[in-house]
């Protein structure tokens, strides 16, 4: 039990995958024109996860190191085509409204880096909890960004409407707007935590987030180990300058 | 030739894919703090964008399609631009030293650009045909290069500049993106038959 709050309190405050490793940025910033989309994405996302983490997790005394990420790859694959159809099914305006967004949840590098970073080395109970907490981390900060926006574009909250048409600010469904919002959270963010934990926080989020998508990229290479590791050092150079 | 020129103008400024749609945002902000890494990772999408939405557009249509499979294309998909991915790794290690060098690093980091995996799919549902898919593919990476090389420069001077201190790093990043994004709009008013 004791874990399991742990995992969730890790995946939801301190390592959220949105606000402190900056992971999975393109359907953060693409479908959260309005709360219930973010919503959306942030549950599909999380069923994806949760459901790899469990598999990975069961199978990963299977699974030879060499060829784990292509492993991975076609798990994570195989469950966004079943997801896609599910959704197809039972909730068509939801599928037509995320678009193109469900088939990339299978490039998202959340779901990659957990089960690189979680899944692949810890018991089954512990790494569904991991996918639960990391996918609520995900939900709520979509569904934060996608309400924002949506009250100050569009001038309505959830489809309430508690913004009259002339004060409304239609860029913030657009996609200039998705920066700002996500840029102004992040800030707010920074400016919430105390020097030090700000500085460590800074760190391990470029770090961390660099190292989940070369993670990711690696996938295509379980082989090509020495541009793996040219890849990662140069990531960290590049982050270490900064 | 007059829908070669509407296609690249269309993918590079109207519907940019970083700026307007939203895919290859992790390169796009993790790989642009310097031109020359920028202009590497431009180039080494151009070619893998390319080369892969031409190929998973010629298997769509010779083999998914006429065996019924099209619901499998994600997994189709991703699975051609890993092994293209890799293919074209081990291709330019043996024949071509120095643009291994130059964009060898890069490579790994493509397959999970949701970019590549995003062009494949929007080429298929819009139901073009394979040199119209390349093309595309292809417009669509130059405009990738063209926006990550444009937030380069800008990140290198942002560097030299006073920045309030919760912006630093990815704060005023993301600003910057939001500004960029403003000024590619403009092109969106342009309507291309």
């Amino acid at each position: 039990m004791k874990t399991a709050l742990e995992r969730i309190y890790n995946g939801v405050i301190k390592e959220n995958p949105t606000f402190v490793l900056l992971l999975g940025m393109c359907p953060t910033l693409a479908v959260t024109t309005s709360g219930i989309n973010g919503l959306g994405m942030g549950l599909s996302s999380s069923v994806v996860l949760i459901l790899s983490n469990l598999i990975i997790s069961a199978l990963r005394k299977i699974i030879p190191n060499g060829v784990r990420m292509p492993a991975y790859i076609v798990i994570v694959a195989s469950l966004v085509t079943g997801l896609q159809l599910v959704m197809q099914a039972y909730v068509p305006s939801l599928y037509s409204a995320l678009g193109i967004y469900i088939p990339l949840i299978v490039v998202n590098c959340i779901i990659l880096g957990r089960a690189e970073a979680y899944a692949g080395k810890n018991k089954v109970v512990p790494s569904i909890f991991d996918g639960i907490g990391m996918g609520l981390g995900f939900t709520v900060a979509l569904t934060l960004i996608g309400a924002i926006r949506e009250v100050l574009g569009s001038g309505t909250f959830f489809g309430m409407e508690i913004v009259p048409e002339d004060y409304r600010i239609s860029i913030f469904v657009l996609a200039p707007g998705a920066f700002f919002v996500l840029a102004m959270l992040v800030a707010l963010r920074n400016k919430l935590m105390s020097p030090e934990k700000k500085k460590k926080a800074a760190e391990t989020s470029c770090s961390m987030g660099c190292a989940g998508c070369s993670m990711c990229g690696e996938s295509g290479c379980g082989t090509a180990d020495d541009a793996d590791k040219s890849g990662v050092s140069a990531y960290g150079a590049k982050e270490d300058k900064a | 030739m007059k829908t070669v020129l509407l296609v690249l103008f269309s993918t590079i400024l109207v519907n940019n894919v970083v700026l307007s749609r939203f895919l290859g945002l992790c390169p796009f902000l993790g790989v642009s703090k310097q031109i020359k890494t920028a202009g590497g990772m431009g180039l080494a999408v151009i070619f893998v964008i390319t080369v892969s939405s031409a190929l998973s557009s010629a298997i769509y249509h010779l083999l998914l399609v006429p065996f019924d499979l099209t619901y499998l294309s994600t997994l189709v998909f991703i699975l051609i631009i890993a092994a293209l991915v890799q293919f074209i790794e081990i291709f330019l290690k043996k024949f071509s030293k120095g643009l291994y060098k130059a964009l060898g690093v890069f490579l790994p980091l493509i397959t999970t650009n949701c970019a590549v995996l995003g062009v494949a799919l929007t080429n298929v549902q819009n139901g073009l045909n394979v040199w119209m898919s390349t093309l595309t593919g292809f417009g669509t990476a130059l405009g990738f290069a063209f926006a990550i090389v444009i937030m380069a420069s800008i990140r290198e001077s942002l560097d030299l500049s006073k920045v309030p201190k919760a912006f630093r790093g990815m704060p005023i990043t993301l600003l910057t993106a939001g500004l960029m994004a403003m000024a590619f709009f403009g092109f969106s008013g342009i309507n291309i038959g």
